[in-house]
C-alpha cells in the first residue's frame, strides 16, 4: 500500500511528462505555442497567472495528462487517510524496505520507508492538498498549452514529497528535500517566458541552498558523531551523546547543539524562515495551483517535519531549540506585520504563510512537537483554501492581482467569497475553526514552557496573531467589500469559476471547519500521547502539553482578544473610514515604507551578498576567463600567430634583390656561426 | 653499342642514356611534325615508363658507373622510380591543362624529361662534379618550364627569378665545392671521406660545406633559400607548379642525402648544425607563412616548404632510421602533392582557371567527391592520424627522438600544430561556407590522379610494409 503511495504520482509523472511532451510535439502545435507565448510576453501581463483566457482560440491537447495525473493522486490519497485512520487507532510503526541504495564503507543507507504517526499525517497532508490542487489545475490550467509538462512537474513534486516524509535515513530525505527544491524551481519558472518568473526560480533555488549547505553538513556531522545516517541508530544513541563536544578548527561545540542547529538551517531555508525568508514571496510567480501546493500546504512546513523527525535530537538540545524558538517567533511577527501593507493578493497570503510557518517553529522550540504537527496539518487546510480561493478571485478579475483594484466583489462571487471568508476564520482563529484549536494551542505553549525565549516569543506571537487578524480581514474588505475600484469592463467579466475548480474549495473549506475539532483530540488532546508515541520523542521532563491545559484564563483569551481587535481595527479603516489608512500612512511615511518594502531585506542581501557574488562573477568572467585564460591562451596564441604571420608574409617582398639578400644573409650568418660560435 | 658502354663504363647509367636519347629523339620527332604534343605527351610517358623497368630490372645492389662519378645502389632505384613517377603523372596532369590554356607544346614534355635526365643523374651523383652536372642539368630544364607560359607576365616572372636565384645558388654551390676540393684534394665522394677520415676538418672546408648545403638547401627550397618557391608556384602554370612540388624535391632530397651522408658522415656535427638550423626555419616559417595566403598555390608552395623541414629533420638525424624516414617521406610528401595539386587543378570554372582559397567555399555541396579527397590531403599535410601523413611524420619524429634530437622534435610537432590551422581552414571552407560558384566537372586523368591519391593516402595505414622494407632497404644502402 505505501509503495503504491508513493509511487503512484512518480508513475504519473513519468507517463504524463515523457508521453504528454512528445504526444504534444507530434501534434505538432509545438510551433503553434510558441507564438503563443511570444505573444504573450508582448501583452504586457504584468501578472499574467493563468493569462490564457483571451486566446481560446488554439487547439488545445486532450487533458488526459492531467486526469491521468488527477486520478493517480486521488488513489494515493484515499490510500492515505486509510494508513492515516490505522495510525489514529494504534498501529505499530513499521518498515518498508524498498532496494539497497548506497553501501560504501560505513555509510549504509537504503531505500525504505518509515512509516509511523508522524509520517501518516505527512501522507495525508501532502496526498489531500495535492490530489486536490491537481483537481482545480484541470480548471484553473485548461488553457495552457503546456499542460502536461504542468501536471508532470506537480506529480514529480508530490512524489519528493512523499520521498521526503517516508524516508527512513537522512540521505533519501536529502533525496526528498532536493526533490522538492526542483520541483519548486520548474514549477515557479513554469511560464519560462517571463523573465520575472526566472529571477524568482533562480532566486528560490539559491536561498535554499545556503539551507542546503547547512542540512548538507548536519548529515556530515551526523555520521561522524553517530557512524550512521539512519533513523533507529541515531535516534536509539542519541542519549549517550548529550554533553559531548566536537572539535572543529579549534572551536569546541556541543555535538547535539551543532548538529540541531545545522539541520535546523536547511529547515530554515525550505520553510523560509526569517533571514532566508526572502524566495518565498517572490515563488508567487508560479501559478497560483502551485502556491497553494507547494508554497503553503506541503514543500514549505518541510522544514518543521524535520525538527518534528529529529525531536529525539532536540529534545536533547535545549540551546538548539531555544535558537529554533526565537527564529520561529521573530518570522511570525516579521512576516505578520509586512503582510499588513502589501497590495498583491497573493503576496499577503504568502507573508501570512511565513507567519505561520513561523509558529510552527515556537511550537516545535518549546517541545510542543504535536502541536506544531497538529497547526501544520489545519495550516494546510485553511492555507490552501486562501490560495485557491484567491486563485478564483484573479481568475474571476482577469487576471488582477491588486487588492486596491478590486473591491466589492462578494455579490458577484458570492460562493468564493464565503470559501475566502471560511479560510479567514480559521486562519484567524475564530473558535471553534481549525486554526482556532492548533494556534491558540501554539500561544499556551509558548507562555507555557520553561525555555529561556518562551516570555519573547509568547508577546510576539500574540502581536503577530492580532496582524494576522488585520491583513486577513483588510484582505477581506478591501476584496469583497465596499465599492468597486475595478474597471467596469473587468467588473462586467467577473464570474464564478468553473465547478472543477469550485469543488477542492469545498472540501479544503470542510477542513479547514472541522480539522480542528475532530482531530484536536488526537494531536493535541487527551488521545495525544497514544497518538504522538511512536512519531515523536518527548524526555521525561517535558511535560508542555499537560501544563498547557493550565494557563491562566488571560491567556487563553489572549489571541482571540488580538483577533477581535484586529478585526475591529480592520473594519474601522476599509469600511467605516477608508481614509485613514491613506493618512496614517503618510504620518507615519519610514515606517510604512519600511513595512511596504519588507524590511528592506532583498536590498539588504543585495548589497552584502548578490552584488559582490555579481561583482566577482564578473571579474572571473571577464578578467579571469576573458582576459586571462583566453587573453593568454588561444585567443593569445592565435592572435600572436596572425601577427607573425603577417610579419613573415612582409618578407616576401617580390623583389629579387630581396631575395638574393636573403640567401647571402643565410649563408654569412651560417658561416659566422661556424667562425665564432662552434668549438672551431 | 653495348661494348662503347663498356668501354666508357656506363652500362649502369643506361636508363639516364636512353633517357637523354629518347628526348632528343622526340625533340626532332616535335620538330618536324605538326602539332605533335599529344603524340609528344604520350611518347614523354612511355618514355618515362620504360626508364622506370629499366631502373627497376638494371640489376642489383651497388653497381657505378663512369669510373665512379655515378653509384646505382637501392636508395639510387627507389628515388628514380620515384621522380620517374613524379615526372610522369605531371605530365599526365598537364595534357588537359595545356590545351585548354593554349599553350600546348611538344617542347614542355621534352623539357620535363630533360630535367628528369637530370635529377636522375643528381640521384646517383658520387662526385663533386656528377652533383653540379645533374644539377645544372635538371636545373637549365625546370628554367624554361616555369617559363613555359611565356605570353603571361607572371609565368616570365617565375622563371626569371628562378633562374637569377638558380644561378646564385648555383655559384655558391660551386664556390663550395671547390673549396671542399682544396682542403681535400679529391672531388669524388669516397675519396672526400677517406681523406676527411685521416685528420681533423679545417675551418675551409666547413665554409665549403656551408656553401654547398645552401646550394643544395635552395634546391630543395629550404628557408632562408626558398623565396623563389611562392613565387614560381604562383606563376607558373598549374601543371607546372605540380611537377616543380613533386620530381624535383625528390630529387634535391635524394641529392642533398647522398651528398651529406657519403662523404661528410665523418663531420656530422657540423652539417647537422646547419641543418637543424634550416630545418626548424622551414617548419616555422612554412607554417607561419602559409596562414597569410589567399592563393592556394602560394599556400601549397609555403606547405611543401614546411615539408622539406620535416624531411630534414631526418637528415639531421644523420642514422640509417633518418634515411629511412625521410625515404618514406618523400613518397608520401610526393603522393599527397601530386594529389592535391590534380584537386587545384580542377579548380576550373566556365571562364577559366580559378586558385584563390575562398573559390573552394562550400565545395562539399557542390562537387562532394573533390572536396572530400581534397580535404583528405589537407588532414594528411596537417599529418592526422590515420592518414598517410602522420605516418610520414611519426617516422621522422621517431628518427629524430632516437638521434637525441629531442628538441627538434618538439619544435616539429609545434609547428605542425600551427600549420593545421591552414590546412583545416580549408576544410572549414569547403564544409561549412555558403558555396560559391560551381566548377565543371573534373577530366579523367585528373580524377584518376586525385582517386589514386586519395586512396593511398587513405589506406596506408593497412598496408604501410612494403613501403617500410624498400625504405629500410634504401636507406640501408648508404651506410
Amino acid at each position: 500500500m505505501y509503495q503504491l503511495i508513493v509511487f503512484l504520482p512518480l508513475i504519473g509523472a513519468i507517463i504524463a511528462g515523457l508521453l504528454g511532451t512528445q504526444a504534444f510535439r507530434m501534434m505538432g502545435s509545438t510551433v503553434d505555442s510558441h507564438g503563443h507565448d511570444d505573444a504573450h510576453a508582448g501583452h504586457a501581463h504584468a501578472h499574467d497567472d493563468h493569462g490564457h483566457d483571451d486566446h481560446a482560440h488554439h487547439a488545445y491537447p486532450t487533458p488526459w495528462a492531467a486526469y491521468l495525473t488527477s486520478g493517480l493522486l486521488v488513489i494515493s490519497a484515499i490510500l492515505s487517510w486509510v494508513a492515516f485512520w490505522q495510525y489514529m487507532h494504534e498501529a505499530e510503526p513499521m518498515k518498508v524496505e524498498v532496494l539497497r541504495w548506497v553501501n560504501s564503507g560505513a555509510l549504509n543507507a537504503n531505500w525504505a520507508f518509515r512509516i509511523d504517526t508522524l509520517t501518516a499525517v505527512m501522507l495525508v497532508v501532502v496526498n489531500t492538498v495535492s490530489s486536490l490542487v491537481h483537481i482545480y489545475s484541470i480548471g484553473y490550467m485548461s488553457h495552457d498549452p503546456h499542460q502536461p509538462r504542468f501536471f508532470a512537474y506537480l506529480s514529480l513534486f508530490t512524489f519528493a514529497m512523499l520521498m521526503l516524509v517516508t524516508s527512513d535515513n537522512l540521505l533519501q530525505m536529502f533525496f526528498g528535500w532536493e526533490g522538492v527544491g526542483l520541483a519548486s524551481y520548474l514549477l515557479i519558472g513554469f511560464w519560462y517566458h517571463k523573465p520575472s518568473a526566472n529571477a524568482a526560480a533562480i532566486k528560490a533555488f539559491i536561498v535554499n541552498r545556503v539551507g542546503d549547505f547547512g542540512f548538507l553538513l548536519g548529515i556530515a556531522a551526523v555520521f561522524l558523531i553517530f557512524g550512521s545516517i539512519e533513523f533507529d541508530t541515531i535516534f536509539s544513541s542519541a542519549a549517550e551523546q548529550v554533553g559531548k563536544t566536537m572539535t572543529f578548527l579549534s572551536w569546541q561545540f556541543d555535538v547535539l547543539t551543532a548538529i540541531c542547529l545545522l539541520l535546523f538551517m536547511g529547515a530554515m531555508g525550505k520553510s523560509a524562515q526569517f533571514l532566508l525568508h526572502t524566495w518565498l514571496p517572490d515563488a508567487m510567480e508560479g501559478p497560483t495551483p502551485v502556491s497553494a501546493l507547494i508554497h503553503a500546504a506541503t514543500m514549505v512546513t518541510a522544514g518543521v517535519f524535520l525538527v518534528a523527525r529529529m525531536s529525539p535530537l532536540y529534545e536533547l538540545a535545549p540551546h538548539a531549540r531555544d535558537v529554533v524558538i526565537v527564529v520561529g517567533a521573530i518570522t511570525a511577527f516579521f512576516a505578520a506585520t509586512v503582510g499588513l501593507v502589501q497590495n498583491d493578493i497573493k503576496r499577503v497570503i504568502a507573508y501570512s504563510t511565513c507567519s505561520q510557518l513561523g509558529y510552527m517553529f515556537v511550537a516545535m522550540g518549546v517541545g510542543a512537537y504535536g502541536v506544531g504537527m497538529f497547526h501544520l496539518f489545519t495550516h494546510a487546510f485553511f492555507k490552501a483554501l486562501l490560495f485557491l480561493g484567491s486563485g478564483s478571485v484573479i481568475h474571476a478579475m482577469s487576471n488582477e492581482q491588486d487588492i486596491r483594484k478590486m473591491g466589492g466583489l462578494a455579490p458577484h462571487i458570492r460562493v468564493t467569497w464565503a470559501m475566502m471568508l471560511i479560510g479567514t476564520l480559521s486562519l484567524t482563529g475564530f473558535p471553534y475553526t481549525a486554526g482556532y484549536f492548533s494556534k491558540d494551542a501554539i500561544i499556551e505553549g509558548a507562555f507555557t514552557s520553561h525555555a529561556a525565549a518562551a516570555g519573547f516569543a509568547f508577546v510576539l506571537l500574540v502581536v503577530a496573531a492580532f496582524c494576522t487578524s488585520f491583513y486577513s480581514w483588510r484582505l477581506m474588505f478591501l476584496t469583497f467589500h465596499g465599492k468597486s475600484r475595478a474597471t467596469s469592463e473587468v467588473m462586467s467579466h467577473v464570474h464564478e469559476s468553473p465547478q472543477v475548480m469550485m469543488a477542492p474549495l469545498y472540501i479544503l473549506a470542510a477542513g479547514a471547519l472541522l480539522a480542528g475539532i475532530v482531530f484536536a483530540p488526537y494531536f493535541i488532546g487527551h488521545d495525544e500521547v497514544h497518538f504522538w508515541a511512536q512519531g515523536i520523542f518527548r524526555g521525561p521532563e517535558n511535560k508542555i502539553i499537560e501544563e498547557m491545559h493550565h494557563v491562566p484564563a488571560w491567556v487563553k483569551w489572549s489571541p482571540f482578544v488580538a483577533m477581535v481587535l484586529g478585526f475591529a481595527l480592520a473594519y474601522q479603516f476599509y469600511i467605516r473610514r477608508t481614509d485613514i489608512p491613506g493618512k496614517l500612512a503618510e504620518q507615519h511615511w519610514p515606517l510604512y515604507q519600511f513595512l511596504l518594502n519588507k524590511w528592506y531585506f532583498d536590498e539588504l542581501y543585495d548589497f552584502i551578498f548578490v552584488n559582490p557574488a555579481k561583482w566577482l562573477g564578473r571579474f572571473l568572467w571577464k578578467r579571469g576567463d576573458g582576459w586571462l585564460i583566453d587573453g593568454f591562451g588561444p585567443d593569445g596564441v592565435s592572435a600572436r600567430v596572425v601577427d607573425v604571420t603577417q610579419r613573415v608574409v612582409k618578407l616576401q617582398s617580390g623583389y629579387l634583390f630581396h631575395y638574393a639578400f636573403a640567401m647571402l644573409i643565410g649563408v654569412a650568418a651560417l658561416v659566422t656561426w661556424f667562425m665564432f660560435g662552434s668549438a672551431h | 653499342m653495348m661494348s662503347l658502354l663498356d668501354h666508357i663504363q656506363g652500362t649502369a647509367a643506361l636508363p639516364e642514356i636512353f633517357l637523354v636519347v629518347a628526348a632528343m629523339a622526340l625533340l626532332m620527332f616535335g620538330v618536324f611534325r605538326e602539332k605533335s604534343a599529344d603524340i609528344v605527351n604520350i611518347a614523354a610517358i612511355v618514355v618515362l615508363g620504360i626508364a622506370v623497368a629499366m631502373v627497376i630490372w638494371g640489376g642489383e645492389g651497388r653497381q657505378e658507373a663512369f669510373g665512379g662519378s655515378l653509384v646505382i645502389d637501392t636508395f639510387a632505384r627507389f628515388m628514380k622510380v620515384l621522380t620517374l613517377f613524379g615526372s610522369a603523372v605531371a605530365i599526365v596532369l598537364s595534357v588537359n591543362f595545356m590545351k585548354t590554356e593554349k599553350i600546348e607544346r611538344f617542347e614542355y614534355p621534352i623539357l620535363v624529361l630533360l630535367a628528369t635526365a637530370g635529377m636522375m643523374i643528381m640521384i646517383s651523383a658520387n662526385d663533386l662534379v656528377a652533383l653540379y652536372m645533374g644539377l645544372e642539368l635538371q636545373s637549365l630544364a625546370l628554367y624554361v618550364v616555369a617559363a613555359i607560359d611565356r605570353d603571361k607576365a607572371k609565368s616570365s616572372e617565375a622563371g626569371l627569378k628562378y633562374f637569377v636565384l638558380g644561378a646564385l645558388s648555383s655559384g655558391m654551390l660551386l664556390y663550395g665545392a671547390s673549396l671542399i676540393y682544396g682542403f681535400t684534394g679529391h672531388v669524388a665522394f669516397p675519396e672526400i671521406a677517406r681523406a676527411l677520415a685521416a685528420g681533423e676538418p679545417g675551418l675551409g672546408l666547413i665554409f665549403g660545406l656551408v656553401f654547398l648545403i645552401a646550394g643544395l638547401a635552395f634546391k630543395v627550397s629550404a628557408v632562408p633559400f626558398h623565396m623563389w618557391t611562392p613565387d614560381v608556384y604562383e606563376g607558373a602554370p598549374t601543371p607546372v607548379a605540380a611537377f616543380f612540388a613533386a620530381a624535383p624535391k625528390i630529387a634535391a632530397m635524394a641529392l642533398f642525402v647522398r651528398a651529406m651522408l657519403a662523404p661528410f658522415s665523418g663531420v656530422l656535427p657540423d652539417w647537422q648544425q646547419i641543418l637543424v638550423f634550416i630545418s626548424i626555419a622551414s617548419m616555422v616559417l612554412g607554417a607561419f607563412a602559409a596562414i597569410g595566403q589567399t592563393n592556394i598555390k602560394r599556400l601549397v608552395a609555403y606547405s611543401s616548404i614546411g615539408h622539406m623541414g620535416y624531411a630534414l629533420i631526418g637528415l639531421a638525424a644523420g642514422s640509417p632510421e633518418g634515411v629511412r624516414s625521410v625515404v618514406i617521406y618523400m613518397t608520401i610528401y610526393l603522393i599527397m602533392t601530386l594529389g592535391t595539386f590534380a584537386c587545384i587543378l580542377a579548380m576550373r570554372r566556365k571562364d577559366g582557371q580559378v586558385e584563390t582559397i575562398s573559390d573552394l567555399a562550400g565545395l562539399a555541396r557542390t562537387n562532394g567527391l573533390h572536396a572530400f579527397f581534397l580535404a583528405v590531403f589537407m588532414f594528411s599535410l596537417a599529418g592526422i592520424p590515420p592518414l598517410a601523413g602522420f605516418f610520414a611524420k611519426y617516422f621522422i619524429f621517431m628518427a629524430a627522438i632516437k638521434a637525441n634530437l629531442v628538441t627538434l622534435a618538439v619544435i616539429g610537432v609545434l609547428a605542425s600544430v600551427v600549420g593545421a590551422v591552414y590546412y583545416i581552414r580549408i576544410v572549414k571552407l569547403m564544409y561549412f561556407d555558403e558555396p560559391a560558384e560551381r566548377f565543371e566537372p573534373m577530366v579523367t586523368e585528373v580524377k584518376a590522379v586525385v582517386v589514386l591519391a586519395g586512396l593511398f593516402v587513405l589506406l596506408f595505414a593497412l598496408f604501410p610494409q612494403p613501403l617500410n622494407s624498400l625504405a629500410e632497404a634504401a636507406a640501408a644502402s648508404l651506410f
